[in-house]
């Protein structure tokens, strides 16, 4: 099971998360999101990049309360509601931009 | 948090790498801070090497997850017990312990920190005052 990219067979879970996070970079994320029927746009990468940021610094990845709460302080109120990141990420924020993302299922997430 | 919230503790006694209860009592600490508990953190006996800064795990081939405890202020939970008798009997002061803040919601969101030592008296009454104690 695996994305193909450049080439490469790069092995992801039932799921579509990736098994070597370390593989990442932003041309596979983009293929990932087209997999997910998503058109990364400024306002995805803001999400995804948060993501990787606070994955990088805490070893996991926020729950989607977590998650609204902290942009909220850095990107201002009208980004940090659920409604804004499930326009962004119609079947759920925190398991599409994790996806995206490379990092792995949010702890907690069904 | 909702009035009937109930007071959960998870005791942590056990060091973090030689077996799994460390990095799965972190775990049931995260799926259970979805559910809006009253949740309190008590690391005794082995379990205070959990909160040992500077860990590195390259050696035994498993991920270092001490730096997730630094994220647990953002899910409300942000009372880190820590008993001293423990901490002392294995050579240990609190400046071997990473720093753990968490902002203060009523206090415009000042840093304050987290982890508290405690004796062991002071542990025996904590541990009285909850309605659910889970022990890893």
């Amino acid at each position: 099971m695996g994305y193909q990219f450049n080439g490469q067979d790069i092995a992801h879970d039932e799921e579509g998360y990736l098994t070597d996070l370390s593989v990442w970079n932003p041309q596979l994320a983009e293929l990932i999101a087209k997999d997910e029927n998503i058109e990364m746009t400024p306002e995805h990468w803001e999400v995804v990049n948060f993501l990787r940021e606070y994955y990088d610094e805490y070893q996991i990845a926020p729950a989607i309360r977590v998650l609204t709460k902290a942009l909220k302080k850095t990107m201002g109120p009208e980004k940090a509601s659920n409604k804004y990141l499930y326009e962004l990420f119609p079947y759920g924020p925190a398991k599409q931009a994790c996806k995206i993302a490379g990092l792995p299922k949010p702890t907690g997430c069904v | 948090m909702s009035e009937d919230a109930k007071k959960f503790l998870y005791v942590n006694r056990k060091a973090p790498y030689g077996t799994i209860y460390a990095l799965e009592s972190l775990e049931v600490v995260l799926i259970g801070a979805a559910f809006e508990q009253e949740v309190t953190l008590a690391f005794l006996d082995d379990g205070v090497y959990q909160l040992a800064k500077g860990q590195e795990t390259a050696g035994v081939g498993m991920k270092n997850f001490s730096p997730t405890y630094r994220a647990l202020g953002d899910y409300d939970v942000n009372k880190f017990y820590v008993e001293r008798e423990s901490l002392e009997e294995r050579g240990l002061t609190e400046d071997d312990l990473q720093e753990i803040t968490y902002e203060d919601e009523d206090d415009d969101w000042a840093e304050k920190p987290s982890i508290r030592v405690v004796n062991r008296d002071e542990m025996k009454k904590i541990m009285s005052e909850q309605d659910v104690i889970l022990s890893f």
